[in-house]
């Protein structure tokens, strides 16, 4: 174990840490908030992201390509692309809720039915995105598709659109503006999004409906409604993970959803599923664990790390950090 | 604790002393002290919420006591595992029925006489002469029960297909193949109409003249009345009255608790 | 109740039908079937030969599928617990029989097969020894990080020879004791092929017919033991476990330790399957057990009918089969069986075949009536 390298990098470490835990914190809010209404494993919701990171993606290739473009031009790009990965994975996870949920729902289905077609879903989700090349083919467009985005079966890359400036010092690190732009926008959604389910008329219907579907029904809230908002809310989440993902890794693939979903899920079970704050708190230590683990063991061993956090978490503290539950998570 | 000298018809095989059971600030159950002899139907009766259920689950290990002591046959079953106190001779029936619902009425029924089985991997996988044994075994016992429940003419029938009330009398036989000494029955007139409860209690007699002991848990106040020897009231968890049904008709603080239920009673 | 035995027996499917039939013609039938199965490769019949591949390759990996299918339909079908990594058992057991039998060891494969079982059986206990406990749908996802640990640890141990994996992994042993000519098609009809034959039995790197047998005849015994298993305590515990676990255990089932049993089981044969594989193949990689087959072993299970020795083997066949017929469609294969899990899971979540329990049905039919008749007689006896 590398404890040198941990210590003189402490800061580096933590600060990126906490960049990546802020990602996996917006995802995880997707797999905690179907968890807390649905009692569901949304497998899937890592395709919500990685259709997301597509999207950022097109987006500012085409408008941008390779050449080099203004400050203010940049900042317009990088917006329409955020604005594009919300519409995208938020639909994906609307359509997922229709096709692969909302029948098993109302059929009351075991849950490890809902989780077999979820993990279907999954995989047609990933694999069309991979194969869209042969699917362009059938189509005779493969030649336009390879102009601008070509397969997804590769590592695709962001073209380079904001210079990342380093901002000020922690320690030895000097912290990048992308850093804080991941940072502070992923809060920034968390602490939207817990006023909107704390206050809004459709954010009590959540949590109604987490809370007890059918007395919340009685009372008038449409649960099919309230389920669908809940995958929307997850998607536009995603979605925004999924800009910020591509503003700080800036390369993607069809199968990237898997692994980040794995750690995003992660992130809700040791904040405790089903609780939105406990989404954040978990994502933030995930980020951080990780990174200060493959500092000790060797960058090769990162996602063993995750895993095997995921593993001792629901061993012996299956209620997370902040306890479980979404309807219950304070009003 | 020394009334022992009550001379009753049999032995004890269940006494529970002192049992308190607590859910953070709740007390379910608060010193609740009686007992069963061998061969009685001892009725259990309350109000709403007044601790009958989760008194069998404290017999049946699903809950450890707080504090207390539940003694089956001369030994302590506090704290025992589930599996452990059924295999002892403690069996019983669910107030929401829940049987294995795509195994058949015969497999539920082999399930339940399994418990006085041990055939293991090896055992069965070489066709050894215990796993013949306990086969046969648990085949004689299943279609025993089942035919005294009346449900032999249909065994392979998946127990979901099952009529409501074959449902609830086959969770009885799947209780009784266990080769129990006392047979917990949680409500099993749930949901019948009249005629089928007054059935469904003259079938409990017999199970009692069978040779079983029989816990009840029952809601109608007549019925229990009319099948049990003996009847112990909960009211918020304490023991309220004990004693023979017609004392327990007169008994004033009976009266008082089950004022408020009266229509449920008369129905 | 619900059906009239008029409707059953329109209903009825073919394994029904088999099962009324009278127990030589059954064995009969059996046998024939058995023998067709290990000729297959030999009579090369057209249209279900693949073109284009090694008839015998396809086979054997069809079996190690069905195989595969056996072992997880123990966890998942019979005992409801869904594993996601069951590949890491596969791995567990190939890795074992790599590592014993090249340059570490230099063990025979014989030798070296028991302790890769031993292997993966200990790691299912290792695994399921903490994780049984927790709720079903965390059991998936803890599986599945295990599945992925076993991967990644793979990958990144130099002894195990890191991603590019372990080469040389020893055969079976075998001796060519005569040869088997092969049909020939190209004429229209069948003809004997001398020159296109297989030598029985050495296990060769060409001729890959050899290790089909050995795995059909693996198949075969672990479809007797599975047979025997379900029909005893222990099946019956394990499916009381799947429909209420909380019932069962308050029934005098001790729920944890047949779940364990179910999933050392299951490892037992995962093991077994990925060793077989690797002496077969003769180098594996980590790349052999990415989390894709874990996936693909589901879909097998969940194919053809969850907790059906034979729905599960249709579903091997499935999964195994058709990408290698249809090759010009493998890039698709992912997508088309993702589709399929989702399909089942909506419309049909019993899968293609579901368990159905005619031959004990049959039996106790008649326990019934001798019952009945018995008792009619002590009345009247005693009347």
């Amino acid at each position: 174990m590398n404890f040198d390298f941990l210590f003189n990098n402490f800061a580096e470490l933590t600060v990126t840490g906490l960049a990546f835990g802020a990602i996996y914190a917006l995802i995880a809010l997707g797999y905690t908030m179907v968890y807390g209404v649905l009692q569901l494993i949304n497998f899937a919701h890592s395709e919500v992201f990685m259709y997301g990171t597509f999207a950022a993606l097109w987006t500012t290739m085409l408008l941008v390509g390779d050449s080099s473009v203004s400050t203010m031009k940049g900042i317009g790009v990088l917006l329409l692309a955020l604005v594009a990965a919300m519409a995208m994975s938020a639909t994906i996870a609307l359509v997922l809720e229709r096709v692969a949920y909302r029948r098993l729902v109302k059929n009351n289905s075991p849950r490890l039915i809902a989780l077999i077609s979820a993990i279907g879903a999954s995989f047609v989700l990933a694999e069309l995105m991979g194969l869209r090349d042969r699917i362009a083919g059938w189509f005779g467009l493969e030649d336009d598709l390879q102009r601008y985005v070509a397969g997804a079966r590769i590592n695709r890359s962001m073209p380079n659109v904001l210079d990342n400036k380093q901002l000020f010092p922690i320690g030895d690190y000097q912290v990048t503006s992308i850093d804080v732009l991941v940072i502070v926008s992923a809060i920034v959604m968390m602490v939207v999004l817990d006023q909107f389910v704390r206050r809004s008329r459709l954010g009590r219907g959540i949590r109604a409906t987490a809370q007890d579907p059918e007395t919340a029904a009685l009372m008038g809230v449409n649960s099919t409604r309230a389920v669908q908002m809940t995958f929307l809310l997850g998607g536009l989440m995603a979605g925004a993970a999924a800009f910020l993902y591509m503003l700080k890794i800036e390369t993607t693939k069809f199968d990237v959803g898997f692994t980040l979903g794995v750690k995003a899920f992660t992130a809700a079970v040791l904040g405790g599923i089903g609780n939105l704050r406990g989404a954040l708190v978990g994502g933030l230590i995930l980020g951080v664990a990780e990174n200060w683990g493959s500092a000790l063991f060797g960058s090769e061993w990162r996602d063993v790390v995750a895993f095997v956090i995921l593993v001792v978490i629901l061993l012996f503290r299956p209620t997370g950090i902040l306890g479980e539950s979404l309807g219950k998570a304070r009003a | 604790m020394s009334d022992d000298t009550t001379q009753s018809p049999g032995r004890r095989v269940l006494e529970i002393k002192d049992l308190t059971l607590k859910f953070g600030g709740l007390t379910a159950l608060d010193e609740v002290t009686f007992h069963i002899n061998e061969g009685e139907i001892l009725g259990l009766i309350g109000p709403n919420g007044a601790g009958k259920t989760t008194c069998f689950n404290a017999v049946t290990g699903i809950y450890a006591p707080t504090s207390g002591d539940i003694v089956f046959e001369g030994s302590s079953i506090a704290g025992r595992k589930r599996y452990q106190i059924a295999r002892l001779g403690i069996a019983r029936t669910f107030q929401n029925i829940r049987l294995f619902k795509s195994m058949t009425a015969l497999e539920n029924v082999l399930v339940g006489a399994d418990a006085q089985h041990s055939t293991g991997m090896a055992s069965a996988l070489f066709r050894l002469p215990k796993h013949r044994r306990e086969e046969r075994h648990g085949h004689d016992r299943a279609m025993e029960v089942l035919k005294f429940m009346g449900l032999h003419r249909n065994p392979d029938e998946l127990a979901a297909n099952l009529s409501y009330g074959d449902q609830r009398r086959l969770e009885i036989a799947r209780a009784m193949a266990t080769g129990p000494k006392l047979i917990c029955l949680d409500e099993p007139a749930a949901g019948f109409n009249p005629a089928e409860k007054v059935q469904l209690m003259e079938l409990i007699k017999r199970v009692r003249d069978e040779g079983y002991t029989v816990l009840l848990i029952e809601h109608d106040m007549k019925l229990v009345m009319g099948v049990t020897d003996r009847i112990v009231v909960l009211e918020f968890g304490r023991k309220i009255a004990e004693g023979k049904p017609s004392e327990i008709r007169d008994n004033p603080a009976v009266i008082a608790a089950y004022l408020g239920v009266d229509e449920e009673d008369a129905s | 109740m619900s059906k009239t035995p008029a409707v059953k027996k329109l209903t009825g499917s073919l394994g029904e039908r088999v099962a009324s039939l009278p127990k030589p013609v059954k064995i009969g039938l059996w046998v024939a079937f058995a023998v067709l199965a290990y000729a297959l490769p030999l009579l090369e019949p057209p249209f279900i030969s693949p073109p284009g591949t090694d008839f015998g390759g396809v086979l054997f990996t069809v079996t190690i599928y069905c195989l595969v299918a056996l072992g997880l339909n123990i966890v998942v079908g019979y005992a409801g617990l869904l594993d996601l990594g069951y590949v890491g058992f596969y791995a567990v057991g190939a890795y074992t029989a790599a590592i014993l039998t090249t340059f570490h060891a230099n063990w025979p494969l014989l030798l070296a097969l028991p302790m890769a079982v031993l292997a993966s059986t200990i790691s299912g206990v290792l695994l399921g020894w903490p994780t049984l406990r927790v709720r079903g749908d965390y059991l998936a996802i803890v599986t599945l990080g295990f599945g992925e640990i076993i991967r990644l640890v793979a990958v990144n141990t130099e002894w195990l020879g890191a991603s590019k994996g372990i080469n040389d992994i020893a055969r079976p042993p075998g001796k060519a004791l005569f040869e088997i000519p092969h049909l020939n098609w190209e004429s229209g009809v069948p003809l004997l092929d001398f020159n296109d034959t297989t030598k029985f039995i050495e296990f060769g790197v060409l001729d890959q017919i050899p290790y089909y047998w050995m795995g059909l005849t693996v198949v075969i015994l672990v479809l007797f033991a599975d047979r025997l298993i379900k029909d005893s305590r222990v099946g019956r515990a394990w499916e009381a476990t799947r429909e209420d676990e909380d019932a069962a255990e308050l029934m005098g089932v001790p729920t944890f330790r047949f779940k364990l049993l179910a999933f050392a089981t299951g490892a037992f044969i995962g093991g077994l399957a990925g060793a077989l594989y690797a002496s077969r193949q003769s180098f594996i990689n980590p790349l052999s057990f990415l989390l894709l087959f874990s996936i693909m072993f589901l879909a097998a299970v969940v194919i053809g009918g969850q907790g059906n020795r034979w729905g599960v083997l249709v579903g091997a066949v499935v999964v195994a089969y058709l990408p290698e017929r249809f090759r010009e469609f493998t890039d698709f294969r992912v997508l088309v069986f993702g589709a399929a899990l989702m399909a089942l899971a909506i419309f049909r979540p019993e899968g293609l075949l579901p368990p159905r329990r005619t031959v004990r049905a049959k039996q106790s039919e008649a326990e019934i009536e001798a019952l009945e008749e018995g008792a009619e007689g002590e009345e009247t006896s005693r009347v």
